[in-house]
């Protein structure tokens, strides 16, 4: 089937966006309500149950609170650039949404409709470029705020948002390197679930590349600012970081911005490695377009619905996770965090690339090709991420307070 | 038409970033408004179909240098001096003929009907030919890997002697 194209390509693009739109603002408004609810459900408690049924209509409630407060704006703040920070907090999330494939491909009587905002040809150069945008939000409220703690915040931010971009960027080679191809949807079509034929694995990335998504998850998680990584608005040391200057619906867009983040970074690991919008062990849904125009496998409406509800399935299970997570592990102190970061992510990544490099190299050569490719790969990864975490293992690259105690008195003593 | 209203947008968004951040005093203020015009730049590299410089302009220039800069601004503290440099008759005089001088070259270089060859003399047709076989990225990294990739490596070498120096001139001395 033809893909859409003419004036119907600009209504539906037109259409396409409308729509996601809306769903991912409603994403975000119930995540809200979600993160409450989890994080009763973590501390033995009900959680928001008073209005609404089940406390669902708590989101208004919040909502309009931030609304009806008082808007307050410090005397001494650079005004412009105080105004346009909440902007660029929730801009970078919300772009990057656009290249993200939903489902299958839709057909309509007036032709083929890509699940997909915007497909572009530079696929994830496009979600790094944007990625690498979310800093300014965070550092141009710490500094228009014309405050100490807020300019401490933002200090924190930019430095900790520059260190994991590096990992958020390297873990995503591995990938480069089994696509041979940055484009989303082809990435997509890779990972089918027993797909078979040139250019496919049959297995979600995840496998294959199992130490590459554990590095991506870290790293994304710490790109959200989410505890444990939430130090650039430590409350016990700074206050409230970059946003403490902020009232009204102004914090009330930074504080949307952080589940915006938090829904971007786990469509994008559904992705990148656990097969985007694929439904596991069917092969019906392995539709693929290729370069030419020509699709395999036969597209239907329903199995676009039921593809956009697995994808959201598994979107909304990371976050779920990611929210596990933050009711689960303390914050990083500050040192360790960097020595996370460039001491341990950074040299294990190279490592990583190197190695991963190799195997392809060797699999290549012995023209091993699909799931058993995937399967030999698996079995690297599995006993590097073994000996990774091993390594990772308390006190061995990470110092904790004591052992940093100790050895600065052993230093002393000399 | 949606093109042309997007180069619009585009142009004016870069050379008012430009512009506004030759006139700011303030230099985090100037920094950003930089970032305004790289973002814009990108942009406009996207409607000339060259995605992939649009990307790594993105990446490297307004997400990674400037975020550097920045840093450094603020950790410095700088710029709480409200004195401009570019004070007094002679300094003036040096700068408009400067500027003079670019745009006479960039005038007579554009005028002289030279796009063609800018683009290594290849047509529309070549390059979108290129586009449909080897995707963006592959239009790029082909020569650089294959005819290049000797330069490629030097300049790598280059970059990774640049960074060792500078940790060795950064490290404390051992007392």
């Amino acid at each position: 089937m033809e893909a859409i194209s003419g004036t119907a390509f600009v209504v539906a693009t037109i259409v396409k966006t409308l729509v996601f739109f809306v769903i991912l603002l409603l994403g975000v408004a119930l995540t809200t309500y979600m993160e409450r609810k989890v994080a009763g459900f973590m501390q033995d408690r009900s959680g928001p149950n008073r209005v609404g049924p089940l406390g669902i209509l708590q989101v208004m409630a919040d909502g309009l609170k931030f609304i009806l407060k008082e808007e307050v704006t410090p005397e001494a703040a650079h005004k412009r650039f105080f105004l346009l920070a909440p902007v660029l907090a929730l801009f970078p999330a919300t772009v990057l949404f656009g290249v993200i494939p939903l489902g299958s491909p839709l057909p309509t009587p007036w032709g083929r409709v890509d699940m997909i905002v915007a497909d572009v040809p530079i696929g994830f150069l496009y979600v790094l470029g944007i990625a690498s945008l979310a800093v300014y939000g965070v550092v141009m409220a710490g500094w228009s705020s014309n405050s100490k703690y807020s300019f401490l915040g933002g200090l924190r931010g930019s430095a900790q948002m520059i260190s994991y971009e590096i990992g958020l960027a390297m873990s995503l080679v591995p990938v480069l390197m089994l696509a041979g191809n940055v484009e989303m949807p082809v990435l997509v079509s890779m990972q089918q679930s027993f797909a078979a034929g040139p250019g496919t694995y049959g297995v979600w990335f995840i496998f294959p590349l199992l130490l590459s998504g554990f590095f991506f998850l870290v790293s994304g998680l710490a790109e959200t600012n989410r505890v444990p990584f939430d130090l650039p608005e430590a409350e016990a040391e700074i206050v409230g970081g970059y946003h403490t200057e902020y009232s009204s619906m102004k914090f009330g867009m930074f504080f949307l911005g952080e589940y915006f983040h938090l829904i971007t970074t786990g469509a994008l690991i559904s992705v990148f490695f656990l097969g985007g919008w694929d439904i596991p062990f069917w092969r019906g849904d392995n539709i693929r377009v290729l370069a030419d125009g020509t699709v395999i496998g036969d597209p239907a409406w329903w199995k676009t619905l039921l593809t956009m509800g697995a994808f959201t399935v598994k979107t909304t299970l990371l976050v779920v996770f990611f929210m596990f997570i933050r009711w689960t592990i303390p914050r990083f102190r500050y040192d360790q965090l960097m020595d996370l970061g460039w001491k341990v992510f950074l040299p294990a990544l190279m490592l990583y690339i190197m190695l991963t490099a190799v195997a392809v190299f060797v699999l290549d050569r012995a023209q091993i090709v699909g799931p058993a490719f995937a399967g030999a790969l698996f079995g690297l990864n599995l006993l590097l991420m073994l000996i990774f975490l091993y390594l990772l293992d308390r006190g061995r690259l990470v110092r904790g307070a004591t052992a940093k105690t100790r050895a600065a008195t052993a230093t002393e003593g000399d | 038409m949606i093109a042309d209203f997007f180069f619009v947008l585009f142009a004016v968004m870069a050379i008012g970033g430009a512009i506004s951040m030759v006139l700011a005093r303030n230099p985090v203020a100037s920094l950003l408004y930089l970032v305004v015009a790289f973002f814009a730049l990108s942009g406009t590299f996207v409607l000339l179909d060259a995605h992939f410089i649009a990307a790594v302009n993105l990446i490297v220039y307004a997400g990674a240098i400037m975020v550097l800069f920045l840093f450094v601004i603020m950790l410095l503290n700088l710029g709480r001096s409200e004195k401009v440099d570019l004070r007094g008759p002679l300094n003036r005089i040096v700068a408009i003929t400067v500027a003079g001088a670019f745009f006479a070259l960039l005038f007579v270089a554009l005028s002289a009907g030279s796009q063609t060859e800018m683009a290594g003399g290849m047509g529309q047709a070549t390059v979108d030919a290129m586009l449909q076989s080897r995707g963006a990225v592959g239009v790029v990294a082909d020569p650089m890997f294959r005819s290049y990739l000797v330069p490629f490596e030097i300049t790598s070498l280059l970059l990774l002697a640049a960074i060792v120096g500078a940790i060795v001139l950064a490290r404390r001395r051992a007392p």
